[in-house]
């Protein structure tokens, strides 16, 4: 391996447990009775629902739109009959239902017509609103619109294309059994990428506790007829976050606030490339993914899942067994308990993580912070976890701003080395919720105001204009009035009248500009500071916030009062 | 229950089980070279700490097993007792222990909340409070022709009768102290140095339980309990400060050798300093707050009006923490730095 690599600061080494799941092959999960498919499964607008109660359709039938350019449309995983429209449990952090479609799957399986895309003659555009409508997502977790992240910009191309094969959260295999299995296809996916991003290097970044995965991707680099370098990088978590996985091959760190793209590199899962190879050359939109069933079941293995299969029927797959404490969708380290498994697979669940008490013991009660700065020694993000977890508690939420609270990517590294055992994930999605209400109630008065102020303003003007009507009337009377004397007189006084009106409405233009202006200013200067550039991924984050806001507000401020005095 | 759901083996209580091991080579040198006066001062301070402890978390309506079993408050009380002369009496290890844990931890917050290293604070009260009952060190054994037993030890600490000159043939002034008083008799130092106090490097014995403490600190530095950015800077800011002066007028100020080699400079520099709670947290910080109270620990011994520094200088610079810290944010991930955009 001839290529430099670089280490990015901070990271942990977490116990693995991969093997437990990689060594099975890959089992088809079977056709479940009902598919609850959620209309938002992706970052940005929910889908809009186009069938109605009672529809019969097809395997692959388009049956949510995209609504925007940040969108993504949903499909049918299987042929049946529409049931229901409306809400039911979600696997979201908030816990909250969301409008989903509810199929009842008639066992036939029928796909709808679907033919291969011939990407090199279609339009960049048009290709990438057919993947939007083929419901393309990011399957590595974040599940942001991939049309989206194909687009090069302004740039027109992107020279660096990444492809994330890390997978360094502990217990998930998905990704290494892809890769194994189906590199081919990876790279047929990859193929489509290049040609809409115009990357001439390409890079797949593979932690070397997949070595199979590694041979797999090598074996398949060799049969393309584009150059494509696969690299095994160290085993560190969070080394397949994005930027981390950016630095640790190019040296370069994303710039705070910034977009990879705009230092010319751009990261795709490498599920997202077989999802896309999928699309183009099959015509299959996104409908199915890879889903590790692991932890606390008899057969720990990866299987292949139709989007909106109930949970519940892949662990009794596995095998489901006494003592199970909760499940987990993702990971240890940032993955979201579910709140029943009645909850369906989407297009972002990688893995369903089964606890038990001996596999995953209760947290100990957490002591204060003693500042001894594991955390800050740990974060990837190159933060002082301690004293924004200080700001956090204090409700000091300016000060943890200005501390990079945003850049904060939720990796859970501080968490987990913390001795006191300080659930500090937590405190900052807490602050970071609290920052973000309060600047939306502080967008809506800064607008509120600017209305009222507006509307001071031309009640003043509008008076100013009566006034200034009757004065020309007055002045028109007397003028008629004057009409009766001399000609010359008469010509004197028109011209006079009729040269104010225009430049009378000059300087009301001129005002009503000066006051907008002013209103602008104001507002640029109130914005606050780290929050007016935000990034895609980072806004992604804040809506996430949002909706799980008001269950985190009452959980932080718990363990507050309860930890320090039990 | 929010992510992560896995934690880590590490622990405040495995933390500061951690301190108190690496203090062990200390402790047994201190034996061997003084007698076991000082296991006696241990025992007392340890549990007046612990005694302290349990009734402020009772009075502040704390749980008492948690923090009781964290063993910070143990980790003070054997920092403090290391600093009071071995055969300082009862109420004096007492008043002290007390302070430390009553006053300087709980009546600032307790756990993680005190501005002071606790144990400097104890040392502080006492030595401005009974500077005369603080010299009472026990000599090395090597220079006294005698030494106490455990149990005649603990009588002279419990103020019972044990014939004077039994205690004077113990007692000796510490090797700063003697450098100090010599100076004050306008000796050279090379004069001073001539005593039989002074050691190749340090005092006699006393170098030796120095560097007991150097070999706790580095198996601390080892297990990465601590960084290595605090004790250097102190050991740098002692060494380069003294080095200084003794480099312009070696016959008024004492070799950077002797003063490194000062028990009190290895274990404030690997053990108090690095007290994570009342220290600064950025790198650079550390740097800073190591060299200051470095610098300082000689500027007191040499001008100031207490034969040793190591423990106002950490107080002066637990004082500047918040200060250092705000100034040292490291620059983040993509290059911002705290409060601005990140350059283009």
């Amino acid at each position: 391996m001839s290529r430099e690599l670089f280490r990015f600061k901070g990271g942990v080494h977490p116990p693995e447990h991969k093997s437990e799941s990689s060594t099975h092959p890959i089992h088809a999960a079977p056709l479940p009775r009902k598919l609850v498919i959620p209309l938002r499964q992706h970052i940005g607008q929910a889908a809009k629902p186009v069938v109605n109660v009672g529809d019969r359709v097809l395997k692959g039938q388009m049956i949510g739109a995209a609504d925007g350019y940040i969108s993504a449309a949903v499909h049918a995983s299987s042929s049946g009959v529409v049931t229901a429209i409306g809400l039911q449990p979600v696997p979201h952090i908030s816990g909250l239902p969301d409008l989903c479609i509810t199929l009842e799957t008639d066992g036939r399986d029928e796909w709808i017509d679907h033919a291969p895309l011939d990407y090199r003659t279609m339009a960049p555009a048009e290709l990438r609103m057919q993947l939007r409508d083929m419901g393309l997502t990011g399957l590595g977790g974040a599940v942001f619109p991939s049309a989206v992240k194909l687009d090069p910009g302004t740039a027109h191309h992107c020279p660096t294309l990444i492809l994330n094969g890390g997978e360094c959260e502990p217990w998930i295999t998905c990704d290494d059994a892809l890769m194994r299995h189906h590199a081919d296809e990876i790279l047929q996916g990859v193929a489509v990428m290049r040609h809409l991003l115009g990357s001439t290097e390409i890079l797949v970044g593979i932690e070397d506790n997949k070595p199979e995965a590694i041979a797999a991707m090598q074996a398949a680099a060799q049969k393309v007829d584009f150059a494509v370098e696969v690299v095994a990088v160290p085993t560190i978590y969070p080394g397949g976050g994005a930027k981390q996985m950016i630095e640790t091959l190019t040296g370069k760190q994303v710039p705070s606030g910034k977009l990879s793209t705009d230092i010319g590199i751009q990261v795709f899962n490498v599920g997202t490339a077989h999802a896309l190879a999928r699309a183009v050359h099959h015509g299959e939109p996104l409908i199915s993914r890879l889903v590790t069933v692991t932890g606390h079941v008899l057969r720990r293995q990866n299987f292949g899942v139709l989007i909106g299969t109930p949970m519940h029927t892949l662990i009794t797959l596995a095998g489901d067994r006494d003592g199970t404490t909760g499940v987990l969708m993702g990971g240890p380290m940032m993955g979201v308990p579910m709140p029943n498994l009645e909850v369906p697979v989407v297009k972002a669940t990688n893995c369903i993580l089964v606890q038990s008490n001996e596999l995953f013991p209760p947290l100990p009660k957490a002591l204060p912070c003693i500042r001894c700065t594991r955390c800050a020694d740990v974060c990837p993000a190159e933060l002082q976890p301690q004293e924004l977890f200080r700001f956090a508690k204090a409700g000091d939420f300016g000060h943890a701003q200005e501390y990079h609270l945003f850049d904060c990517i939720e990796c859970g590294g501080c968490s987990y080395v913390c001795p006191s055992h300080i659930p500090l994930v937590d405190f900052y999605r807490y602050a970071k919720s609290e920052i973000w209400a309060r600047e939306k109630e502080k967008r809506a008065a800064d607008l509120a105001r600017e209305r009222h102020e507006f509307r001071q303003f031309r009640l003043e003007r509008e008076k100013k204009e009566k006034a200034e009507k009757l004065a020309a009337k007055a002045q028109a009377a007397r003028a008629q009035a004057a009409q009766d004397q001399t000609r010359r007189a008469e010509l004197a006084a028109a011209p006079a009248a009729e040269g104010a009106a225009p430049s009378d409405a000059d300087a009301k233009k001129a005002l009503i500009a000066a006051a907008l202006a002013r209103a602008q200013a104001k507002k640029a200067e109130l914005a606050p500071k780290n929050t007016d550039q935000l990034s895609p991924d980072t806004r992604r984050e804040i809506e996430e916030i949002e909706a799980r806001r008001a269950k985190i507000l009452e959980q932080a401020r718990q363990p507050l009062d309860t930890q320090e005095k039990n | 229950m929010p992510a992560p759901f896995i934690l880590d083996r590490s622990s405040v209580t495995q933390v500061m089980a951690w301190v108190l091991a690496a203090l062990l080579p200390g402790i047994a040198v201190y034996v061997w070279l003084f007698g076991p006066g000082i296991l006696v001062t241990l025992a007392l301070a340890t549990v007046t700490a612990l005694a302290g402890e349990a009734a402020m978390l009772k009075a502040r309506g704390y749980p008492a097993k948690p923090f009781l079993l964290d063993l910070s408050a143990i980790v003070t009380a054997w920092l403090l007792a290391l600093s009071l002369p071995a055969l300082a009496p009862w109420w004096l290890i007492v008043t002290g222990t007390l302070f430390a844990i009553v006053v300087a931890k709980h009546l600032y917050g307790g756990l993680g909340q005190n501005i002071f290293n606790p144990a400097m604070v104890g040392y502080a009260v006492l030595i401005v409070s009974f500077p005369l009952q603080m010299t009472q060190w026990a000599g090395p054994l090597e220079l006294t022709s005698a030494s106490l037993t455990l149990e005649q030890s603990a009588t002279v600490i419990f103020g019972g009768d044990v014939p004077k000159t039994t205690l004077d043939a113990v007692t000796m002034a510490t090797p700063l102290d003697a450098l100090r008083t010599g100076l004050l008799q306008q000796l050279t130092v090379d004069e001073v140095m001539t005593q039989p106090i002074f050691g190749h490097y340090g005092g006699t014995g006393f170098e030796w339980l120095a560097a007991a403490f150097l070999l706790g600190g580095l198996v601390l530095w080892a297990l990465r309990i601590i960084s290595w950015h605090v004790p250097l800077a102190f050991l740098a800011g002692v060494w380069l400060t003294a080095g200084f002066l003794h480099f312009f007028d070696a016959g008024r100020f004492g070799a950077p050798w002797f003063h490194l080699f000062a028990p009190s400079v290895m274990l404030g520099a690997f053990f108090i300093a690095t007290d994570p709670v009342s220290g600064a947290t950025t790198p650079r910080g550390k740097l800073i707050f190591g060299l200051g109270a470095g610098f300082l620990t000689i500027v007191i011994r040499t001008w100031g009006g207490y034969p040793d520094g190591v423990a106002f200088a950490i107080l002066l610079l637990n004082l500047a923490v918040p200060l250092i810290d705000q100034y040292t944010q490291p620059r983040v991930y993509g290059g911002a730095r705290k409060g601005k955009e990140p350059q283009a």
